[in-house]
């Protein structure tokens, strides 16, 4: 039998029956959607990850509070258990392997310019900050040390936040409005781009930690705090030395610690761990879809020889052969799991893009998802639809002419 | 393969023998038939209802194996052959007609007559869609070519599918009561169609129980109880053409006789 004569049975067939058609491969819409949606969170993960990496670089110490929660989640309200500025001048005090320390003060506010307002990162950061990320300003300057002993209204913008509130004119020395409080604009950072994780690094403000404590509303408490060692070499003992003075600080004696010191790779697969729970419950989900939706086909199929018995009749009367009375079904739920496939493909795509614009998780959807979306939809259509094909094919002709 | 003595020879089966078995019990189908057909032939077979007509057509037809006894078709020794042999076989030398039609359901006439061309395995090429129109073109359907079966009269129906059974260029045409289903002039219809294709060449063997229908054949071969009792040649064979002619003359001249036939 040709080819083309083939597919156009099946799908003349999957056409005369659009609502079932439609229903069957919903199982197969699901779990191949939830396929796609795994696997872009695993790629966005990866590439986040080594957006990090690179764009942090490897000789980075970050000082969290709690113990042992790698997402950086602040536990509890214990006055031990915290991060304090006390906490980054004994570091940058004491510490021997260092270079630079600046705590970090992280809040989510909107910015007022102009008439134009955006929400954006706002960062209380110390004047190592920008050695520490290796990010220097490209217009105006820094802000100073006296600024922040004196927790001046000072803030330097990142390349977005000038683009949306200012345009192309340059903002060094104008008034803008943080949340609720003026604040002078001294700075601007050079333009650094989207990190391969496809976040806009150029979408913050800067300002210093004690202005950011005092006058910014909002989460104000210390989030991390950010060593850098003078050489990715000294990574082992400069962790332990931050320990050490940390525990110092936080006068710990024999107790636990109540903060956690990681380095750059270390938050790295912490973060990755955490979508890999995910992407875990993602193959459940998809694996049970697949199945289901493959039983749903099988089911269908087995409905659809019996309804057609006499059809199947008629063709081996007129010459068909088993082996194509199989193919011709094959074909059929083939082409249906496929459907399903490439509507599950576009499921899986914008469910991707939604989780993370929810979840603010990179999600990243590869080229192949094509190939795991045909591969996968066409795999359970072959294999659950192979026992109803061969059911027609092996109906013996006589019998299957006088079906009622 | 065995090539039998007589060249002309569509079908020879001898001593064949059908028992079908249900549990403990046997039916004894047929009964040792022997039976010749030549070619160019128009044969009816008539006989009672289980006598076994359908089970010796079947076995015409490749549909089914006998249980015992040869057949050979068109010089190819059938009995022995594979599943896929048969289909083959099918496919290149035979076209059935069914009484209940038999066209697939939602697919129009001229889909249903391409079918048989879609399962040749010959390697020919083939320009299936103009074949199976010229099919239809022969069976007086030419201009119901998009039609589906639902769309289409009885008679028009089983013109399509003596047009699927004839698309093929088969050696045998089979007809398992053909008229089973039709009213008195579609009969007629039907049956001038089948002499004008036996006209052509075409061998044609048909089952009926309708004595006037196996009137139009050259040879009837009475079945009872699964045996070959009587088999002769008609004598005084009838034209359905010139009844049909007759008929429309009748009808003409007696405006009752329209309300009695639509009655
Ligand atoms: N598949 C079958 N299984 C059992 N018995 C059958 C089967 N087909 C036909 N028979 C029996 O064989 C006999 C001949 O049947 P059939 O050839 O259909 O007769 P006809 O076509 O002349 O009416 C009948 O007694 C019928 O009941
Ligand atoms: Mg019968």
């Amino acid at each position: 039998m040709k080819q083309s004569a083939l597919y156009k049975m099946a799908s003349t067939s999957i056409l005369k029956n659009k609502m079932r058609t439609l229903l069957t491969m919903l199982g197969i819409v699901i779990g191949v959607g939830a396929v796609i949606v795994m696997v872009a969170i695993g790629n966005g993960a990866q590439s986040q990850i080594k957006a990090q990496i690179g764009g942090l670089g490897t000789n980075l110490i970050i000082v969290m509070p709690g113990s042992g929660t790698p997402g950086g989640v602040n536990q509890g309200a214990g006055s031990f258990n915290k991060l304090t500025v006390a906490d980054a001048d004994k570091l940058k005090h004491d510490g021997t392997l260092f270079s630079s320390v600046s705590p970090v003060v992280s809040a989510r506010l909107q910015v007022i310019a102009n008439n134009a307002n955006w929400k954006t990162s706002i960062s209380g950061v110390s004047v190592d900050f920008p050695e520490i990320r290796n990010w220097t300003p490209s217009s105006g300057a820094f802000f100073s040390d006296v600024d922040v002993k004196s927790s001046r209204k000072v803030a330097v913008l990142g390349a977005t936040v000038v683009k949306n509130l200012f345009g192309d004119s340059d903002p060094v020395g104008a008034q803008i409005q943080i949340g609720k409080v003026p604040f002078t604009v001294v700075g601007v950072m050079e333009a650094k781009g989207q990190n391969a994780g496809g976040q806009d690094q150029d979408d913050a403000v800067l300002v210093p930690y004690s202005t950011a404590q005092t006058r910014l509303s909002g989460n104000v408490r210390i989030g991390q705090i950010l060593v850098s060692t003078a050489s990715a070499d000294d990574m082992a003992a400069a962790q332990d030395e931050t320990s050490a003075i940390m525990r110092d600080s936080h006068r710990l004696d024999g107790a636990p610690d109540d903060f956690t010191v990681r380095n750059q790779t270390e938050i790295a697969n912490a973060m990755s761990s955490t979508t890999k729970v995910m992407s875990g419950l993602l193959a459940a989900i998809a694996s049970i879809s697949l199945i289901v939706g493959g039983i749903g086909i099988m089911n269908i199929m087995l409905v659809s020889v019996t309804e057609r018995t006499r059809e199947i009749g008629i063709r081996m009367a007129i010459g068909a052969r088993g082996s194509d009375v199989l193919t011709q079904f094959l074909v059929e739920s083939i082409v249906m799991s496929l459907l399903g496939g490439i509507v599950g493909l576009g499921v899986g795509y914008g469910g991707a893009a939604l989780l993370g614009h929810l979840t603010g998780w990179a999600t990243a959807t590869p080229i192949s998802a094509v190939g795991i979306a045909v591969g996968f939809s066409g795999a359970v259509g072959m294999f659950f639809g192979y026992y109803p094909a061969r059911k027609a094919a092996a109906l013996n002709p006589i019998q299957a002419l006088r079906y009622e | 393969m065995a090539t039998m003595s007589n060249q002309n020879s569509v079908i020879e089966i001898s001593k064949v023998k059908k028992v079908y078995t249900m549990g403990t019990n046997q039916v004894f189908a047929l009964r040792g038939v022997d039976l010749t057909v030549e070619r160019g032939e128009l044969i009816a077979v008539m006989g009672t209802s289980g006598s076994g007509k359908s089970t010796l057509m079947n076995i015409l037809g490749c549909l089914d194996v006998p249980t015992e006894g040869s057949y050979v078709l068109d010089g190819t020794r059938v009995d022995g052959m594979s599943g896929n042999a048969l289909a083959d076989l099918r496919n290149a030398k035979l076209g059935f007609v069914f009484q209940g039609f038999n066209l697939l359901p939602r697919t129009s006439a001229i889909d249903n007559v391409e079918l048989p061309l879609l399962y040749d395995r010959s390697g020919r090429k083939l320009d299936t869609r103009r074949l199976a129109a010229e099919s239809l073109g022969r069976v007086g359907l030419g201009d119901r070519l998009d039609h589906q079966p639902s769309e289409l009269s009885g008679g028009q129906q089983q013109r399509v599918a003596i047009a699927r059974a004839l698309v093929t260029q088969p050696t045998l045409l089979l007809a398992d009561e053909p008229t089973g289903n039709l009213d008195s002039r579609t009969t007629v219809e039907v049956m001038a169609l089948f002499q004008e294709l036996n006209e052509q060449g075409i061998t044609v063997v048909l089952v009926t129980h309708e004595p006037e229908v196996a009137q139009y054949a050259k040879r009837i071969v009475d079945v009872r109880d699964g045996r070959i009792v009587r088999d002769h040649p008609v004598a005084d064979r009838r034209w359905a053409a010139d009844d049909l002619r007759n008929m429309d003359a009748a009808r003409a001249l007696e405006p009752d006789a329209v309300l009695e036939e639509a009655a």
